[in-house]
C-alpha cells in the first residue's frame, strides 16, 4: 500500500477524488495541483507568518454530508437571504420568491454546470487570492454555494445576505464558494453572515469559505460581514476576493467574533482606473481564540484608492493577527493607500501581532500605514471612574469608542447599530480586569 | 465634609505629601494656594484615587467615611467631584453619551431608577444653558477639540449635574480668559450650599476674586504651612511664596 | 542649451563611475590563504593569528554548523548563487606583519588611507575640525594595519585594538563576550563569520569611564575575490560611555565581493554605546555589474539596567545590503535606538532595518528609518518590534518613511510588531511618497537646479537621522547622499 506523506494529504486526496465527480473537473484539478505545490501553509509561508494552518488541520474532518432538516432561522436583517447549510445551498431556506428585477440567483452547482465565462471569471479570480493554498484547496473541494448576478444599471434596495451556516453535531469539513457579480453601473448592498445553527453544533467544524466579488465598471457595493459563534476547536478560513473594474467602489465592513482558529483573508485587486476600496473591521477575541485578519490590496491601475481601518480587542489568552499589504504595481500612479491597525490588549496573556506592509513600485503615490498596540488609556479610564463609572463600565465605554473608530464609514445606520450591539454584548460577557 | 488627616504620599522614592491635615466643613469654601510643584495636584489626584501614588500614612474622610481604599468611581458615588486641571479628551465617546453614563452610574449607586433619555436631555440642556455650553458642544466627542474654556465649562456642567457633596477644583482658572473665568466662577458660586464643601486649588489669587473663599491655606513642601481668612490670599498676592520656600531652596 | 543638455546626459550615464570616488585599488603585495573553504582554512586563519585552542575549536564548531545551514532567502534581494569555494578567506598586506607603530606601516597603505580621508597620523584630524580627536583602527582586507591613539586611550583604561591582538592581551574578556550577543549558530552569514573572521576592532571601556574620544574603525576591501569577515566586539562596562564610528569603502571591481561582518555590543548597567556607520562600499556600476554584497549581523545587548544602545547608519553603498542592527533590551529601563538613512540608486538592493526585542521592564525603543530609492533600485525596510510577557511598560515608536525618485525603483516596508504585554505601548507610522512637485518648483523658481532642489529636499527628509551623527560624519554623510543621488533626476 502506498503511504502518502502524511495523514492529512491522504485525506484531502480522497476528498478531492470524491469532489472531482461533481462538476468542473478541470478547474478543480488545476486548483488541486496548485494546492499540492504549496501544501497547507505553516508559519514559514510569509502570508501565514502568524497562523499555522498546517498544524491546525493535521487531522482533516470528513466532508460534510448535509441533511434535509429544515430549521427555523431567526431573521436578523431585513435582507434577501440566501442560505448555505452544512455545505449545501438551501433554496428552501432562502428568500427566492419575488426576487427584485435585475437579480439572478443560482446555486454553485448550477453555475458550474452552466460553465458561463462571465461567471467563471468571477468564481475563479486571479491574483494573490488565487495563489493562496487555502483558496486553492477551496477550489478543489468546494461543495456548493450561491452565485448572484446583478444586471447592469440595477439598484437593489434590500441587502443581499449570504448566510453560511454550520449545523452538524459531528465535526465536518465544509468547503463553500459563492460569488456576487455586480454589473456595470449597478448599486448593491450585501451582508455576509457566518455562524453556527444551534447549541448542539459541533465545536470542531473545519470551514473553508470563499466569497468572490466582481464589481464591473462604475458599480457600487456596500457590504457588512459578520462572523461569529464558531467553537473552541474549530478551524475556519473565510476568504473574500474582490475584483474591481474602473470607477467601481467597494465599501466593506466586518465584525469578527473569534472562535477557535479563525483566519479572515481579504484580497482586493483594483484593476481599473479610479477604483476605490475600503475595508474596515473590528475583531474581538478571548479565551484561547486565534483571530487572524490578512489583507492584500493590489493596486494595478492608476488613480486607485484604498483605505483600511482595523481595530482588535483581545482578552484573556487570545491571539490577534493583522497583516495588511498594500501593493502598488509599476504604472499605478496617483494611488492613494492608507491602512491603519490598532489593537488593545485587555490582559497580559493576550498577544497581538501586527504586520502592515507597503510594496511600492510607482513613484507618484501617497501611501502610508500606521499600527498601534497597547492598553486602554489610563488617564481616560481614571477620568471616567472619577465621574462615577465603575471600572467595567468605563472600560466598555472606551472600548466601544475604540471599535467605533472603524465604523465611521458605515452608511447604513442599521448595520452600525447591529455591530455596536454585538460589541456591547461581547463586552458585557467579560469580567472587568 | 472633607477631612484630610496626616496624609503622607509618595511617588516612587519621593515623598510629596508629608503629613497634610485639613478640614473643609459643610458649606465651606476652602482655598489651597501654593507655589508650583508643591504637590497641590497630587493632593487632588490622591483624594480622587488615581493610580501611581502611594499613601503611606493618614486618612481622607468624606462625611466621616475613610475613602482611601475605595476605587475612584466609589469615591464619586460618595459625593466626591474633581474638576480636572486638564480634562481628558476621549475622542470616540459622545459628550451626551458620557453624561448619560455618568448620571446613571450615580443613580444606580443610590438605588434610583435610571434616567430616560428625554428626561436626561431636558436636565442637561437646562444646566448647559446656564453655563453657556452650546448644543453643538454636547454633540461633539467628550472634550475633543474643545478650547481650554470649553473644557472647564464642561467640568462645571458635570459638577452641576452630579451635585456632589465635596467639590475639588484643581487650577480651574488655568488657561481661562476673564470672560470664561467669570462664567465658570458664576457656575461654581451657584452651586454653593450649606450641604456642600469646596476645595479650590489655585496658584493665583485671581480666581478668589470670583469665588470668595471662607478660608485660605498655604501649602508648601508637602504640608499646610499656614491657614487664615480671605485676607491671607491678598497677602500672598503681595509677597509671593518666598517665605514658605526658605527651607526648600537651601 | 545643447551643450548643457549633453553634459547632463553624460553625467547621468557616468553616475556610478564618476560618483564613486573611492574606487581605486592599492597596488600592494598580499599574502593570501589558498582559495576555498574547509577546516584546513579555518585552522590556517586561526594559526595565522596565533589563537588559543579554545578559539580554534570555537571556529571549527562554527564551520561545522555552517555546513548544515542554508543561505537565508526571505529578504527582498536577488543575486546569483555564491560559490563559497571560489573565494579567498584571508588576505593580508605582506609588508605589515603586525605593525607596532605607524612608522612600520607600508607607506603605500598610509597613502591609501590618506586618499580615503582617514587620519592615521595622530596629529591629523578630519579636515575642518580643529580639536576633536578620533582614534582610528584601520582594517585592510583581513587585518588591522594601524590603530591610533592607543596610549592616550590606555591612560583612561580604554582598550581599543584589533580583536586579534585582544585575543592575545585580554583573552578573558574576549572569551567571556565573544559570541555572547550573536551566538555562533545565529544565522548563515554570522556563523560563516565566526568560522573565518580575520580581524576587526575590540573595545572595552571600564567601569565609570567616559571614553575621552570618538573611536572609529575604517574598513577597506582591496583584494580581488576576497571575502571580508571582520568581527567587532564592544563592551561598555557599568556606567561607561563610548561613541564609535565605522566607515567602509572598496575598489571598483567587476566581480561581486562578499562582506559578512559581525558586530557585537554589550552595555552593562548604566552604560551607553553610540554606534554610527557610514557605509559606502562600492555599489556596482550603472549596469549592475560588480559591487559589494554586504551581509552583516549587528546586534547590541542592553544587558544591564538603564543601559542604552543607539545605532545610526547612513547606507549609500553596496550592491546588496542585508543588515538589521538590533537591540536586545534585556535590562530593566534600558533603551534602544535605530536611526537609518538608506539611499539606493542604480541596481542596488537594500533590505535593512532593525529589531527591538523588549525583554525587560520599562524598556524604550525608537526607530527612525528614511529610505530613498532612485534609479532601478529596490529599497526595503524590514523591522521587528516585540514585547515579551515580562516587558511591562515597554514603549516603541517607529517612524518609517520612504521617498521614491523615478519610475523604475521600488520602496517597501515590512514591519513585524508583536506584543504579549498589555502595558506595552507600540506605535508605528510609515509613509511612502515622492518629492512633491510643489516643493521642487518652489526651490527651482528661487534659482536652484533640479538636482540641487532635490538634494535640498532630500536633506530635509533625512535631517532627523543626520542629527544623530557626530558632526564631522554628518557633513560627510550629507555629501555622500548627494553624490549617491546624482543623475537620479531628469
Amino acid at each position: 500500500m502506498i503511504k502518502l506523506a502524511n495523514e492529512a494529504d491522504a485525506i484531502y486526496e480522497a476528498q478531492y477524488q470524491t469532489m472531482q465527480k461533481s462538476g468542473a473537473a478541470q478547474r478543480r484539478a488545476g486548483s488541486y495541483q496548485a494546492f499540492l505545490e504549496r501544501g497547507l501553509p505553516n508559519r514559514r509561508v510569509e502570508s501565514w507568518h502568524y497562523t499555522d494552518l498546517k498544524a491546525a488541520l493535521a487531522k482533516p474532518a470528513p466532508l460534510a454530508a448535509g441533511d434535509e432538516r429544515k430549521p427555523l432561522l431567526a431573521r436578523t436583517h431585513d435582507s434577501i437571504r440566501l442560505v448555505t447549510l452544512d455545505g449545501k445551498f438551501r433554496p428552501d431556506l432562502s428568500d427566492l420568491s419575488e426576487l427584485p428585477v435585475g437579480l439572478r440567483v443560482r446555486s454553485l452547482h448550477e453555475a458550474l454546470a452552466d460553465d458561463n465565462p462571465e461567471i467563471n471569471v468571477a468564481l475563479w479570480p486571479d491574483g494573490a487570492g488565487a495563489e493562496d493554498a487555502a483558496v486553492a484547496l477551496n477550489g478543489a473541494l468546494m461543495q456548493d454555494g450561491v452565485v448572484v448576478s446583478v444586471s447592469s444599471g440595477a439598484t437593489i434596495a434590500r441587502p443581499i445576505e449570504f448566510v453560511t451556516l454550520v449545523g452538524a453535531s459531528l465535526p465536518e469539513a465544509i468547503f463553500t464558494r459563492s460569488a456576487l457579480i455586480v454589473g456595470a453601473g449597478a448599486s448593491v448592498k450585501a451582508i455576509e453572515t457566518a455562524g453556527v445553527l444551534e447549541r448542539e453544533t459541533s465545536n470542531a467544524t473545519q470551514l473553508n469559505h470563499l466569497l468572490a466579488l466582481r464589481l464591473e465598471h462604475d458599480s457600487k457595493l456596500d457590504m457588512l460581514s459578520h462572523i461569529s459563534g464558531f467553537g473552541g476547536d474549530s478551524v475556519s478560513v473565510f476568504s473574500l476576493n474582490a475584483h474591481l473594474a474602473s470607477h467601481a467602489q467597494l465599501k466593506a465592513h466586518q465584525l469578527i467574533e473569534g472562535g477557535g482558529l479563525l483566519r479572515r483573508q481579504l484580497f482586493a485587486a483594483l484593476d481599473g482606473e479610479f477604483a476605490g476600496a475600503s475595508f474596515n473591521g473590528v475583531t474581538l477575541a478571548r479565551g484561547r481564540q486565534h483571530a487572524d485578519t490578512t489583507l492584500f490590496v493590489d493596486h494595478r491601475q492608476p488613480h486607485g484608492a484604498s483605505h483600511e481601518r482595523f481595530r482588535t480587542i483581545l482578552d484573556e489568552h487570545a491571539i490577534g493577527v493583522f497583516q495588511g499589504k498594500i501593493v502598488v504595481r509599476p504604472g499605478a500612479q496617483k494611488t492613494d493607500g492608507v491602512m491603519q491597525s490598532k489593537a488593545i490588549l485587555l490582559s497580559d496573556g493576550a498577544t497581538m501581532n501586527n504586520k502592515p506592509e507597503l510594496e511600492i513600485f510607482a513613484d507618484d503615490v501617497k501611501c502610508g500605514h500606521g499600527a498601534a498596540c497597547g492598553r486602554l488609556d489610563q488617564d481616560q479610564l481614571f477620568y471616567l471612574m472619577a465621574r462615577g463609572l465603575p471600572r467595567g463600565e468605563a472600560q466598555s465605554l472606551l472600548l466601544e469608542a475604540f471599535a467605533n473608530e472603524s465604523l465611521i464609514d458605515i452608511s447604513d445606520y442599521r448595520s452600525r447599530d447591529f455591530v455596536l450591539e454585538r460589541i456591547g454584548g461581547w463586552l458585557a460577557e467579560r469580567t472587568p480586569s | 465634609m472633607l477631612e484630610i488627616r496626616n496624609l503622607h504620599v509618595s511617588v516612587g522614592d519621593r515623598e510629596i505629601l508629608k503629613g497634610l491635615t485639613l478640614t473643609v466643613k459643610d458649606g465651606e469654601v476652602a482655598a489651597i494656594m501654593g507655589p508650583n510643584g508643591t504637590g497641590k495636584s497630587t493632593l487632588s489626584y490622591v483624594i480622587a484615587g488615581r493610580e501611581g501614588y502611594e499613601v503611606t500614612q493618614g486618612e481622607v474622610l468624606i462625611n466621616g467615611e475613610n475613602i482611601l481604599d475605595l476605587a475612584p468611581h466609589e469615591r464619586a458615588a460618595r459625593g466626591l467631584f474633581l474638576a480636572f486641571q486638564y480634562p481628558v479628551e476621549i475622542p470616540g465617546v459622545a459628550t451626551m453619551q458620557f453624561l448619560k453614563a455618568m448620571l446613571n452610574a450615580q443613580r444606580r449607586a443610590r438605588g434610583e431608577p435610571e434616567l430616560q433619555t428625554p428626561d436626561l436631555m431636558k436636565l442637561v440642556r437646562e444646566a448647559a444653558a446656564k453655563l453657556g455650553v452650546s448644543q453643538e458642544m454636547l454633540r461633539r466627542p467628550l472634550n475633543s477639540g474643545f478650547s481650554g474654556g470649553e473644557k472647564k465649562r464642561m467640568e462645571i456642567l458635570q459638577m452641576a449635574l452630579l451635585e456632589p457633596s465635596v467639590g475639588i477644583l484643581d487650577e480651574t482658572d488655568s488657561g481661562l480668559d476673564i470672560d470664561a473665568l467669570r462664567v465658570v466662577s458664576d457656575g461654581v458660586n451657584s452651586l454653593r450650599s450649606p450641604q456642600r464643601s469646596f476645595l479650590v486649588i489655585t496658584h493665583y489669587q485671581r480666581l478668589l476674586d470670583y469665588i470668595r473663599p471662607d478660608s485660605v491655606h498655604v501649602m508648601a513642601q508637602g504640608v499646610i504651612q499656614r491657614s487664615g481668612g480671605p485676607e491671607l490670599a491678598l497677602e500672598l498676592e503681595k509677597n509671593g511664596y518666598r517665605d514658605y520656600l526658605a527651607g526648600e531652596a537651601a | 542649451m545643447m551643450a548643457a543638455r549633453q553634459e547632463t546626459v553624460a553625467r547621468v550615464e557616468a553616475i556610478d563611475v564618476d560618483a564613486y570616488k573611492y574606487g581605486f585599488t592599492t597596488d600592494i603585495e598580499s599574502e593570501k590563504a589558498p582559495k576555498g573553504l574547509g577546516e584546513d582554512i579555518v585552522r590556517f586563519i586561526s594559526a595565522k593569528k596565533n589563537e588559543p585552542e579554545w578559539l580554534t575549536q570555537w571556529r571549527l564548531e562554527a564551520y561545522r554548523r555552517w555546513l548544515t545551514m542554508r543561505e537565508p532567502d526571505w529578504a527582498r534581494v536577488h543575486y546569483p548563487p555564491i560559490d563559497y569555494q571560489d573565494l579567498y578567506y584571508y588576505a593580508a598586506p605582506k609588508s605589515t606583519p603586525g605593525p607596532k607603530t605607524l612608522d612600520d606601516v607600508d607607506p603605500e597603505l598610509l597613502r591609501t588611507y590618506e586618499k580615503l580621508g582617514i587620519p592615521l597620523r595622530e596629529q591629523e584630524i578630519l579636515a575642518g575640525v580643529e580639536t576633536r580627536k578620533i582614534a582610528v583602527d584601520a582594517v585592510f582586507d583581513s587585518v588591522s594595519v594601524a590603530t591610533t591613539f592607543k596610549e592616550e586611550l590606555a591612560k583612561a583604561g580604554v582598550i581599543f585594538c584589533p580583536i586579534s591582538e585582544a585575543v592575545q592581551t585580554h583573552p578573558e574578556l574576549v572569551r567571556q563576550y565573544l559570541g555572547s550577543v550573536v551566538p555562533v549558530t545565529d544565522n548563515f552569514f554570522a556563523t560563516l563569520n565566526s568560522a573565518v573572521y580575520s580581524d576587526g576592532s575590540f573595545v572595552y571601556v571600564p567601569k565609570g569611564v567616559r571614553c575621552p574620544m570618538e573611536l572609529s574603525t575604517y574598513f577597506r576591501i582591496n583584494e580581488q575575490k576576497t571575502g571580508q569577515f571582520e568581527r567587532t566586539l564592544i563592551i561598555a562596562d557599568a556606567g561607561s560611555y563610548v561613541s564609535y564610528l565605522e566607515g567602509c569603502t572598496a575598489p571598483k571591481r567587476d566581480e561581486n565581493q562578499l562582506h559578512a561582518a559581525v558586530v557585537e555590543l554589550v552595555a552593562l548597567d548604566d552604560a551607553e554605546i553610540k554606534y554610527s556607520t557610514v557605509q559606502n562600499w562600492y555599489p556596482g556600476d550603472s549596469s549592475g555589474r560588480g559591487g559589494i554584497y554586504n551581509f552583516v549581523t549587528k546586534r547590541g545587548d542592553c544587558r544591564g539596567r538603564n543601559s542604552h544602545i543607539s545605532w545610526t547608519q547612513v547606507e549609500t553603498g553596496s550592491a546588496i545590503t542585508w543588515k538589521y542592527p538590533s537591540c536586545i533590551l534585556r535590562g530593566d529601563n534600558s533603551q534602544g535606538e535605530f536611526y537609518s538613512i538608506a539611499v539606493s540608486n542604480g541596481h542596488q538592493q537594500v533590505d535593512s532595518g532593525t529589531k527591538m526585542i523588549h525583554l525587560g521592564r520599562n524598556t524604550k525603543s525608537r526607530i527612525v528609518s528614511k529610505g530613498i530609492s532612485a534609479g532601478k533600485s529596490q529599497n526595503t525596510y524590514r523591522g521587528q518590534v516585540s514585547a515579551h510577557r515580562r516587558a511591562d511598560n515597554a514603549r516603541n515608536y517607529t517612524q518609517c518613511d520612504s521617498l521614491l525618485i523615478g519610475h523604475d525603483c521600488g520602496a517597501h516596508t515590512v514591519p513585524y510588531i508583536e506584543s504579549k504585554n498589555t502595558s506595552a505601548q507600540f506605535e508605528h507610522e510609515a509613509t511612502t511618497s515622492k518629492i512633491s512637485e510643489d516643493q521642487l518648483f518652489y526651490a527651482m523658481q528661487r534659482g536652484l537646479t533640479a538636482e540641487e532642489a532635490t538634494a535640498l529636499i532630500v536633506n530635509g527628509f533625512v535631517r532627523d537621522v543626520l542629527q544623530q551623527l557626530p558632526m564631522e560624519f554628518a557633513v560627510e554623510a550629507q555629501k555622500l547622499i548627494s553624490i549617491s543621488l546624482e543623475g537620479s533626476v531628469g
